[in-house]
């Protein structure tokens, strides 16, 4: 079950035909104190570099774009209640959605977890 | 001593995302300032020299020039300060460690005391000529609407300058500080005011800029007995009013006024011992320094409006909800710049007449709708956000918007569109947080 990176600081990890996708413990820090997440609606088809999801800081809103392409399967509903979950626990409890993975293709391009921490490290 | 400046409630202004939608929203967006130049007494003629409006109007321009940094720069970067540009400055918009983000540092305020550094904010002081002592007041008086001859000396008043039309070119604190008058403005305005000033101020008026200051703010409601502890005498002071103190020898000029709606002060002195004083209040436990993105959400709760997002020149004081402001003596007698204009927008309020007004707006949820959030009742648009936010001392959102003076009743049920949802807002009185002033005992 291999985790990918991307530049927008996003995380995916897949499992055969699915995936899980959150932000990174890098992108929580940067943003503060998450208030909102605006989810896609299960059945959504998102596309891979588009919004997907949008993150509510006290500060600002930001995007949060689907690494890769697919169809929503389910998202986290933990953060109706609980939005800080992506504050405290970005790569595990604070996911955001799943989704089905239409192209393994789409995942050359993104980075490993050594990839992306060298990435961040130059920031 | 002519060099110490009265601080000031003014606005410091925080780089909200206006479109709040770019992933690289963290840089806030800068809204800078050219920072060059001021020398310390300002005469028309040198106008030119320390630039002039038509210089500061290119947007472009502005955006190039390198932020200053502030006296405390490197205090700040020792505590793990994310400095954003601002108002033509590098400042701390949150600090790192256990007490630091946005929302520690926001109920760190509302419940024990902080320290912000808004050095960023223009000290200026204006003085009358030695041969007619009371030039300068009345001079000011022709520039905004507030009854400035009648403060006595160590009281302060907020004010507005205004131009022809009855926009708000500032919003700015005045004391009279005895010997002269001392102004705190907003840093991003400042060198537009100067310039305001200089145009309009005869030559015999002395108008200084005290660049050379630092100001810092010590809020909450454990900020007097903190600032007594350490400045003995402090803790007479009530809302609005200021003195002059001395501490380890140095002189500092000490205002009970602030931007957070709590009790607490604000404090000039010279920038080579902003250090020592900062370093002295944070070393007491009940303080611990916050930055802009809390001093944004406090004085959104406490319902003050931020120049830039909820005041500008095309906006006027009565449309601004910002009536208090007008002195009730000089809405008659006038006499000062934009008078014309404000007596039509009154006599509009009174009539029922007024185009739009500033109002609060509490949010159903957790979406928070932020500045240019469009406003709906029913499907008609009748508004928009001008600053908005996640409450983090009310745990949901709220807003200030401008809306059609027919949907702003207090109670009004409307929608804020985000993302195209329509977020349910009712029409609020504010402060969303009460204001906890210290008027005296």
């Amino acid at each position: 079950m291999p985790r990918y990176f991307t530049e927008e600081h996003e995380w995916i990890d897949t499992e055969g035909d699915s995936a899980t996708v959150g932000i990174t413990d890098y992108a929580q820090e940067q943003l503060g104190d998450i208030v909102f997440v605006e989810l896609p609606e299960t059945g959504a088809e998102v596309v891979k570099g588009k919004d997907a999801a949008v993150v509510e800081s006290v500060k600002a809103a930001s995007d949060v774009y689907a690494p890769i392409s697919g169809e929503v399967t389910e998202t986290n509903s933990a953060l109706e209640d609980d939005p800080g979950l992506v504050n405290s626990s970005p790569e595990e409890e604070g996911w955001f959605f799943r989704l089905t993975v239409s192209d393994k293709g789409e995942l050359d391009g993104l980075m490993d977890e050594a990839a992306y921490k060298s990435f961040v490290d130059n920031l | 001593m002519g060099t110490l400046e009265s601080a000031a409630s003014a606005k410091a202004a925080v780089a909200t995302e206006g479109e709040g939608r770019a992933r690289d929203a963290l840089s806030a967006k800068l809204s800078g300032h050219p920072t060059e130049g001021a020398g310390t007494t300002l005469r028309s003629e040198a106008l030119a020299a320390c630039s002039g409006t038509e210089i500061l109007s290119d947007d472009s321009e502005i955006e190039e020039r390198e932020p200053e940094l502030l006296p405390l720069d490197a205090w700040h970067r020792a505590r793990d300060a994310r400095m954003v540009s601002f108002a033509g400055y590098k400042m701390p918009i949150q600090y790192g460690g256990e007490h630091g983000g946005i929302v520690a540092e926001h109920n760190w305020t509302r419940e024990s005391a902080s320290l912000f550094d808004v050095s960023h904010m223009g000290q200026l002081s204006i003085t009358s000529p030695t041969d007619d002592p009371a030039l300068a007041t009345h001079e000011l008086e022709k520039l905004l609407p507030g009854a400035i001859g009648s403060l006595k000396p160590g009281r302060m008043r907020y004010s507005l300058l205004l131009s022809e039309n009855g926009g708000i070119i500032d919003d700015l604190m005045v004391t009279n500080a005895g010997t002269h008058l001392a102004l705190v403005v907003n840093g991003a305005r400042k060198w537009d005011d100067i310039a305001h000033l200089r145009e309009h101020l005869p030559d015999e008026v002395t108008l200084t800029h005290y660049d050379d200051f630092a100001l810092l703010a010590l809020q909450g409601p454990k900020a007097a007995d903190v600032l007594e502890a350490l400045v003995p005498g402090t803790g007479a002071l009530t809302f609005m009013t200021a003195g002059l103190f001395e501490w380890e020898g140095s002189h500092l000029w000490v205002s009970r006024a602030g931007y957070t709606g709590e009790d607490g002060f604000e404090i000039s002195l010279h920038a080579s011992k902003a250090k020592a004083l900062a370093d002295a209040l944070v070393a007491d436990e009940r303080v611990h320094p916050a930055g802009l993105g809390a001093r944004d959400s406090l004085r959104l709760e406490a319902g003050l409006p931020l120049y830039g997002h909820d005041l500008d020149e095309d906006i006027d004081p009565v449309s601004a909800d910002l009536i208090f402001a007008l002195s009730k003596k000089r809405r008659e007698s006038g006499g000062y710049l934009g008078h014309t204009a404000i007596a039509t927008r009154l006599a509009e309020a009174e009539g029922g007449t007024l185009g739009k007004r500033r109002v609060g707006l509490l949010l159903d949820g957790r979406m928070p709708a932020r500045e240019g959030a469009d406003v709906f009742a029913g499907e008609t648009h009748v508004g928009r956000v001008t600053s908005g936010g996640f409450s983090p001392s009310l745990g949901r959102p709220i807003a200030m918007a401008y809306v059609a003076a027919s949907h702003a009743g207090e109670g009004a049920a409307l929608e804020c569109e985000v993302r195209g949802k329509r977020l349910p807002a009712t029409v609020s009185p504010m402060p969303f947080v009460p204001h906890r002033y210290f008027r005296g005992s």
